[in-house]
């Protein structure tokens, strides 16, 4: 198991939610959790995932969902169990959507 | 030892078990009265027959010794593995057994446990792990499954989980870690009538009926999870 | 132990391929499920941490309170996509919780949503204990006059220590897709072999564990479509006329009569097939085809 930490600068969101829960940690799938992080402009994503060494990787495609998306003030805890970036990038933009009721 | 000659050590006032098709029933006498005696041997598979035939016996000990105390002897490898057992629900057989020893319990008989043999899965679940306390023989093996096949299921590689074993009571066999982790109250280096009437007399006293054994496990230290967890639960 | 399994076609949103969360949010009245140690509050399992394994939020299990047309309820669902639904110390210590908690807040009902394979074998110790202890806290929780309905239909269905609970609680309710039975078919087949139980056969699985044979045997109280509405509807309407009975003599006496009479019954007997046949099911190869209406009629034309 590898256990990443990420921060990526990121514009404030307007939450309409105290925390949101997306996914199941099942193969192929993973859980994400949207809550209330520390930095207004800025999102902490923490990471346990069974696949080993594919740092590069998460780094990439948080790193653009980072810059689509108004995360700043969000702390993201993810538990994966081998996912696709696709599957990730999915997860994500559910969990998004939940924790800011669509005000996005 | 075997079963009998620990029997008559157990009990040198006397009883009369006697074992019919791996069941074991009879009384015994002990300082503080008669005791009911309920088990099985040669590490029996619980099948319909037998949960059925061990839900009578205790059915019956409610009807005519209302509170005599109930001691389980427990030797068993788990359930019957046979598709004909499960095509009648051996779990309704199994849990059918556990309301009669919940029965029994609400009764008023205090009910111990003691392993002489193997403890396992299923079979341990629906008759001695129902006791108001477990007591268990130093030569006693207890488990869910060897690591060996831990290993082959989980896909963990077996050496790490023996490595492991050695810190952690939660997932490797023996009684000492159920001990630990509050199931089984003491090991017996060598079994004596002492030992057994001292055991009734605490549980007659304690008046149990309560499940202590969250507790217990986290004052050993061998499941400092679960009892937080319940006490969250019940302040959220 | 159990492998996940293909779901046939359903109505409305499917009970097999929900979520846990789903299944709750969706079988409780709307807006009405607050959870109790939410994911956000909440530390995954320790002990699968240190076997190098991810661990979920909630450890696989979603508990809390909501109300049930209009009537308060505390719930349980198991994730059986996480692990296969099994118990281990904290999945099992949330379970043993809300069920203390329910003898003291006295819902109507706790609905146990399980969707498990029972033991948790990286916490098989915790697992096991666990499981006596959910035990006896359903047999507390019945006694203290407060159902316990388990409700079967999610791809994992109940089996080891699972299934000896779901036999221990009030009733049961099953979809077609559930199974109950106490070893799995593979664990079967790993000891005993192939030609005792082939566990690739799913057919042969489904008449030997699944929700009709149960249903026809009388150890589930209703069979419902794989739809979370329908399961919705039915516990309702059993909720509604329910009395739930301290534990007495001479109630375990008649069930040990029903037990010890049909194990002599169909002895020897080894396939949902023969067993229906004996029932005096006029054409049991026929059993897995009928729809469910149709199956409901059947049985209440056999002389159970």
């Amino acid at each position: 198991m590898d256990q990443l930490t990420f921060q990526f600068p990121a514009q404030p969101c307007k939450p309409s939610a105290k925390a949101s829960l997306c996914g199941v940690v099942s193969s192929g799938n993973l859980e994400v959790l949207i809550t209330q992080g520390g930095q207004p402009n800025g999102c902490e994503v923490s990471i346990h995932t069974s696949a080993r060494g594919f740092a590069p990787i998460w780094q990439a495609v948080l790193a653009d969902f980072a810059a689509q998306h108004a995360l700043g003030g969000t702390a993201i805890t993810i538990n994966d169990m081998g996912a696709t970036p696709a599957v990730v990038t999915l997860r994500l933009g559910q969990a998004f959507r939940d924790y800011c009721g669509g005000a996005q | 030892m075997t079963l009998f000659p620990l029997l008559d050590t157990l009990f040198p006032a006397g009883h009369d078990a006697s074992v019919t098709r791996q069941v074991i029933a009879g009384t015994a006498h002990t300082a503080i009265g008669p005791v009911a005696l309920l088990g099985t041997v040669d590490a029996a598979a619980i099948s319909h027959d037998i949960a059925l035939r061990l839900a009578s016996q205790v059915l019956d000990l409610v009807d005519q010794h209302p509170g005599r105390p109930l001691i389980f002897l427990v030797d068993t490898q788990g359930q019957a593995l046979a598709r004909a057992q499960e095509l009648l629900c051996l779990n309704g057989s199994l849990a059918h057994l556990a309301r009669c020893v919940d029965l029994a319990r609400r009764r008023g008989h205090v009910t111990l446990g003691l392993i002489t043999g193997e403890a396992v899965s299923g079979g341990f679940l629906s008759f001695g792990l129902m006791a108001d306390r477990v007591y268990a023989l130093q030569s006693a093996q207890v488990r869910v499954m060897d690591l060996k096949a831990m290993a082959r299921v989980t896909k963990i590689p077996h050496e790490r989980l023996v490595a492991l074993a050695a810190s952690s009571p939660t997932f490797a066999p023996g009684a000492e870690n159920y001990h630990r982790m509050g199931a089984i109250e003491a090991l017996w280096d060598t079994p004596s009538s002492e030992l057994l009437e001292q055991a009734l007399a605490q549980l007659r006293a304690s008046q149990p009926g309560g499940d202590n054994r969250l507790q217990q496990g986290r004052l050993r230290g061998g499941r400092q999870e679960a009892a937080a967890i319940v006490a969250a639960v019940l302040a959220a | 132990m159990n492998l996940p399994q293909p779901s046939p076609p359903s109505r409305g949103p499917s009970f097999y391929e929900a979520t846990a969360r789903q299944r709750v949010n969706r079988l409780l009245d709307a807006q009405s499920f607050a959870e109790f140690l939410p994911p956000q509050s909440a530390h995954s399992s320790p002990h699968l941490a240190l076997l190098d394994l991810p661990g979920a939020l909630d450890d696989g299990v979603v508990i809390g309170s909501g109300t049930l047309g209009g009537k308060p309820v505390q719930i349980i669902a198991q994730e059986g996509q996480f692990l296969g639904g099994a118990v281990g110390e904290m999945h099992g210590a949330k379970i043993v919780g809300l069920l203390q908690r329910a003898i003291r807040d006295k819902p109507l009902a706790v609905l146990f949503l399980v969707d498990s394979g029972g033991v948790r074998l990286h916490e098989a110790n915790a697992g096991l204990i666990a499981l006596s202890e959910i035990m006896r806290a359903v047999l507390d929780t019945r006694a203290a006059g407060i159902p316990v309905f388990a409700l079967i239909g999610g791809m994992c269905g109940a089996f080891g220590g699972m299934g000896i609970v779901s036999r221990l609680c009030s009733a049961i309710l099953m979809s077609e897709q559930g199974r109950l039975a106490l070893s799995g078919p593979e664990v079967i087949e790993t000891v005993a072999g192939v030609e005792e139980f082939d566990s690739r056969d799913r057919a042969l699985v489904w008449r030997v564990t699944g929700g009709k044979h149960r249903y026809l045997m009388g150890d589930c109280v209703a069979l419902v479509e794989d739809d979370v509405e329908d399961f919705r509807q039915t516990i309702i309407t059993l909720l509604a006329q329910w009395q739930e009975n301290p534990p007495e003599p001479h109630a375990l006496r008649a069930e040990q009569e029903r037990l010890t009479q049909r194990c002599q019954q169909f002895s020897g007997m080894r396939d949902g097939l023969e067993v229906w046949a004996a029932l005096g099911v006029p054409n049991p190869q026929q059993i897995p085809l009928l729809e469910r209406d149709a199956l409901v009629t059947l049985r209440q034309g056999l002389s159970l």
